[in-house]
Parts: C-alpha cells; structure tokens; sequence
C-alpha cells in the first residue's frame, strides 16, 4: 500500500466522522449545515483510479446517508460529483491538465478557486434538488443551496490551508 | 460477442456511473415515499454508537434544562395525586390486566435534525426494549414523533417536524377533529387542518392527540393555537398550532406500545379486506 491509498482512506473516515459529529449539527441561521466531506473527492488524486473514486465517493455519501436519515441524496450528489470531476479539471486548468501536474492542495489560484466552487455548486444543487423532490419549496431550497455553498466553499478552502503539509 | 465485451469495457466507468446513480436515485424516491421502511437508516449499530458517544458528551450541556423539565413534570404528576379523591373513602377499583392498554418505555434522543424537511430522530432503545415500529413518541411535554424503523438497540422516529407526518388531533375544549401536518417551514409551529367550520376555535386553546388511533392515547398534548386561518377552498379551519415541545432540543423521551395494537390492526384488516 502507498501512502497516498492510506492517505485516501484516512481522508474518507476522518470527513465522514468530522461532517456527522461536528458540521451536521452548525446549523447557520437555522436553514442551512456545510458539507465539507466533499473535500474527499476534491482532494482525490488526479491521476488515481477512476473507479475507485465513483465507488468510494458513493460509499461516502451513502454513510452520510445512513446517519442523517436522507435516504440516498449525499451517495447521488457525490457519485455526480466523482463522475464530472473530469470536466471540471479541463474547464478549470485548461491545458496544464493533461500533463497532469495540478496541485489541488497548494496555494490558492484563480484556477483552483473556481474547480472547488464549481464541485461545490454541482454538488449543492443535485443534493437540495433531490432532498426536497417538491416544487413547492424551489425558492426556499435554492435559498437554503445558496446558504450552503457559500458556508461550504468557505470551510473546503480554510480545510485545505489548515490541512496544506508543510513547504518542501 | 468481442464487439459487446469491448463496448462494456471501453464504458466501464459510465457503465459503473449509472448503476451506482440508479442505487442512489432508487434510495432516495424510496425515502419519499409515505409508509415505507427505509433501506437505510441510522438505527444501525454503527451510526447508533458514534451518535451515543457524542451524546454522553453533548448531555451535560443540557442537564440543567432537562432537570427542570422532569421537575415540572413531577410538579404535574403531583398535583394529580394530590386533588384526586381521597383514596381511603373510595372502594378500591381493580384494574383486570387486560384493560392496562399503554405501556411505556423510557427512552432518550441521541440524534436530532430539524432544518430539513424530512426531519428524524435517533433514540437509543430498539426491539431489545420492546420498541416497534408506528410506535408513539412524547416527551415531558408532549407529542413528538412516531417510531419507523428499529434495530437491536436503536430506531428511528418521524419527528413531527416532518412533511410525511400525519396524526389525529382534536381540540380539546369540543372535541372537534383534524389533522395535525407540518408545512415545512418553522420548527415552533405544525399545523391542525380539516377542523370543521362549525366549531369554536380561539387563540389560545389546547391540542391533544385524538382518540381515533392505535398509535397515541388519547389527550396527550400538543401545543396551543396561535393563529387562526379560514380556507375558503374547502371552508375548513385552518390552524396554525404552537408546539408545547421544543423540538431542537430533546432529551428524555417515552414511548407508548398499545398492548391491544396488533389485535386492532389485524381486525382492521380483515374489515377492509372483507369490503
């Protein structure tokens, strides 16, 4: 095993524990919890194993899942994620991506800004599309997906600074 | 045969891909869906432990406030014992086993959402304790939610804040029936609906669970009617209720088995099968 399988690993428990014990219970004015697990499949490396990226992002959402009682909205969001994630690098990074030398965990670009903000919007929206599945609230959960993004982003680039090893 | 195994391996991913989304999509519309157990929920032994050690932590913050309820509680239980009738004068009345209807389980909340719009709790008792599930839920104050699904050691509760909730309420000054829903948006409130125009409805008065189901006893409280609202669809009442519970914080909960349960279902059953 290398170390960036038990890096991955490490990463999925460690979310999945910090998003159910500590960021579902936030609660922001009342309408709104950040889901910074997505880091998971931010942070996952470019060049890693597609597959092993759709099952694990899947599995991660589906353990959210099982501990807020939301049926199966985190493994749908996720898996979407996991699976565009691709495009998302080319629209993002242009070029530099097929030579595959993107950092995502370096300092801050223009670049890396607008991937994780794309990742976290494609993930806000399928995920409060599919929770509230009434047209009835659309106003109130596109207000509630605004909310949440914006906590999100802010909590995915703080994590990343925080979490960022040391200069070589 | 070469032609279809290439083709499933060159779209392996997209293949995996849509699989995977319909799990996920099938999980979901089934989690929509009214009366239906869930294929995954978080009575489980695993999501039922983390939220037990974070609740051995998170329970002392609330000690003070959970004292005070069980004492106002035993404050009104008290007031009962005292302004009954003096025991001694009156002959004692033997109540046969079979007529003791309700029995109660002490349980406690572990886990507890309310922002979302199909709100559930965690509660730390399962089919170990007796629990069932369409079992009731009350607390010290009052209504809170029914049972879904059970494991060992843990289940599920709808939570009142919850937009598949429905329950038989009534008025308790007149007796008059409706529904009590959540429309979703304040956690304070839930809604009486089909109160017919007929009865005499004021701010203020008191909401109980009604008689007509097997999942309540009868006049378990509710809350207080703070707004009144007149559909002129349907020219029923439309009830804006307060909740004597506050629901984003619950402690000490019990919940209610009918012991006659099962024998009204099943009688139920073979009614509107025989129709």
């Amino acid at each position: 095993m290398s170390s960036t399988v038990i890096i991955n690993i490490a990463r999925f428990i460690i979310l999945l524990l910090m998003q159910v014990v500590v960021f579902n219970r936030i609660d922001l004015f009342g309408l709104a919890d950040p889901y910074p697990y997505i880091l998971f499949i931010i942070l996952y490396p470019v060049n890693g194993n597609r597959a092993l990226l759709l099952v694990s992002s899947f599995l991660l959402g589906l353990f959210i899942d099982m501990f807020t009682n939301s049926g199966g909205v985190h493994a749908a969001a996720s898996l979407v994620l996991a699976y565009v994630r691709p495009s998302i690098f080319k629209f993002s990074f242009g070029l530099s991506y097929e030579y595959q030398t993107i950092k995502i965990n370096e300092k801050l670009s223009p670049e890396r800004f607008s991937f994780i903000l794309i990742s976290v919007v494609i993930h806000h929206l399928i995920l409060y599309l599919l929770e509230v599945f009434r047209l009835s609230f659309l106003l109130d959960s596109l207000l509630r997906m605004f909310i949440a993004t914006l906590f999100t982003l802010t909590l995915c680039i703080i994590i990343i600074y925080l979490i960022k090893p040391g200069k070589q | 045969m070469q032609q279809i195994l290439n083709f499933i391996f060159k779209n392996s991913i997209l293949i995996l891909f849509l699989l995977l989304l319909g799990i996920s999509l099938t999980l979901t519309i089934q989690s929509h869906s009214y009366h239906r157990s869930r294929a995954i929920s978080s009575a489980n032994a695993v999501s039922g432990y983390v939220y037990e050690q974070v609740n051995k932590v998170e329970e002392y913050f609330s000690l003070k406030d959970q004292n005070e309820k069980l004492a106002e509680e035993n404050a009104r239980l008290k007031k009962l014992l005292f302004n009954t009738q003096d025991t001694a004068n009156v002959p004692p009345v033997e109540i046969p086993d079979a007529m003791g209807n309700f029995e109660v389980i002490q349980s406690k909340v572990i886990a507890n959402s309310y922002n979302v719009h199909e709100n559930y709790l965690t509660i730390n008792s399962g089919s170990a304790d007796g629990v069932k599930p369409d079992m009731g839920v009350v607390s010290s104050q009052g209504v809170v939610g029914i049972v879904e699904n059970v494991s060992k050691n843990y289940a599920t509760v709808i939570s009142v804040l919850n937009l598949k909730f429905k329950l038989a309420a009534k008025l308790k000054k007149n007796n008059h029936y409706g529904f009590l829903v959540w429309d979703g948006e304040n956690a304070g409130f839930a809604q009486l609906t089909d109160v017919p125009r007929l009865a005499a409805v004021n701010k203020g008065d008191t909401v109980v669970t009604g008689g007509r189901s097997v999942i309540f006893p009868e006049d378990v409280p509710i809350g207080v009617i703070d707004k009144v609202f007149i559909n002129e669809k349907t020219n029923y009442y439309f009830l804006n209720v307060r909740l004597f519970n506050d629901m984003t914080s619950l402690g000490h909960v019990y919940i209610i088995a009918n012991k006659d349960r099962d024998e009204i279902i099943e009688l139920e059953e073979t009614t509107t099968q025989d129709e």
